[in-house]
C-alpha cells in the first residue's frame, strides 16, 4: 500500500492511511528523500495516526527519514502516535531522540512554521544567539 | 475459547498479517486495546526475527483460561539457525543483524511470561503470554 504524499506550499505531507509491510515503510522513505529535493521542501511531515502498531522497523525508518531529510535540508515532524502506541513504544525501549513529533497536523504544520520563521530570523541576524 | 491461528510467516506482509490477527484474538479475549496494542506490537517483532533469521516460519496464537485468568499465548517456530546465546539475545541492543537489538528483550518487556528455546541448526521456539483479570 504506497502512502500518499501531498505537497503543501514548501512542505510534503506523507499522511498513511494502514498498516505498512516494511517494503511500504522503505518506499515512503525513498519517495519522501527523493521528492524533498524535486520540490525543494522545507518540512515534512509524517502522518502516523491510522497506525495502531509501530515497531522496531518502523520507528528507525521514521528516524532515518527524519535524518536524511535534515540533511536534505528539511526538517521532518511525525504526528499522530497515538497513546497505546506511545506506552507500547516505550515499553518496547524505541525512542524517537533527535525527531521532532507534534500532537496531530495542525500542530505539525505550526511547529514547521514555527522553525522557519525562527530559521529567517537567523538568517537575518535578528537573533543575535543563532 | 480453544481457538488457535496458524500464521506461516514468509515475508513481510505475514507480520502485519500476524500481528493483525494477535490483536482481533487479544480484543475476543477481552484485552484493553492498549494491552491489544502491545500483544500486537510483540508479536511484530518476533515475526520480524523468524523472516530475518531463519526465512520461514509460523505462529500460532490461542487464547485460554486458567482460574480467573484469561491469556492470549503466541508461540513462533522455525527451523532457521537458532541462537547460539540466548542470555545475549535477550540483552538489549545485542544484534547480530545490524537491527536495533530490541526483538527479543523488547517484546519480553511487553509481554507477562517469555519463553526461548533454541537449538543451533535446529532452530528457535518462542513462546510468549499475556495475561487478564476476568471480571466476573
Amino acid at each position: 500500500m504506497e502512502v500518499p504524499i501531498l505537497k503543501q506550499g514548501h512542505y510534503l505531507i506523507a499522511s498513511i492511511q494502514s498498516a505498512l509491510t516494511d517494503a511500504d515503510l522503505s518506499q515512503l522513505r525513498e519517495a519522501l528523500i527523493e521528492r524533498v529535493g524535486k520540490y525543494r521542501s522545507r518540512g515534512v511531515i509524517v502522518d502516523v495516526t491510522a497506525l495502531d502498531v509501530m515497531d522496531s522497523f518502523a520507528v528507525r525508518t521514521l528516524r532515518d527519514i527524519a535524518h536524511m531529510a535534515r540533511l536534505r535540508g528539511a526538517e521532518t515532524v511525525i504526528v499522530g502516535i497515538q497513546p497505546e502506541v506511545a506506552f507500547a513504544m516505550v515499553q518496547l525501549g524505541l525512542t524517537l531522540k533527535g525527531v521532532s513529533t507534534a500532537l496531530d497536523l495542525e500542530e505539525g504544520l505550526a511547529f514547521l512554521d514555527r522553525q522557519a520563521r525562527e530559521r529567517s530570523e537567523r538568517v537575518q541576524g535578528r537573533n543575535p544567539r543563532g | 475459547m480453544a481457538e488457535e491461528l496458524l500464521v506461516p510467516i514468509t515475508a513481510d506482509v505475514d507480520v502485519v498479517s500476524a500481528r493483525q490477527k494477535g490483536r482481533e484474538l487479544a480484543a475476543e479475549a477481552g484485552f484493553s486495546s492498549g494491552d491489544q496494542t502491545v500483544i500486537a506490537a510483540a508479536i511484530s517483532e518476533i515475526a520480524r526475527n523468524i523472516l530475518m533469521y531463519a526465512k520461514r516460519g509460523e505462529i500460532t496464537l490461542r487464547t485460554v483460561m486458567n482460574g480467573d485468568l484469561d491469556g492470549v499465548i503466541v508461540v513462533a517456530r522455525d527451523q532457521g539457525p537458532g541462537i547460539p546465546d540466548v542470555a545475549r539475545a535477550l540483552q538489549d541492543g545485542y544484534s547480530t543483524s545490524g537491527g536495533l537489538g530490541l526483538g527479543l528483550p523488547g517484546a519480553r518487556r511487553l509481554m507477562d511470561d517469555f519463553d526461548v528455546v533454541s537449538t543451533p541448526g535446529k532452530g528457535t521456539t518462542v513462546t510468549m503470554k499475556k495475561w487478564r483479570r476476568r471480571h466476573a
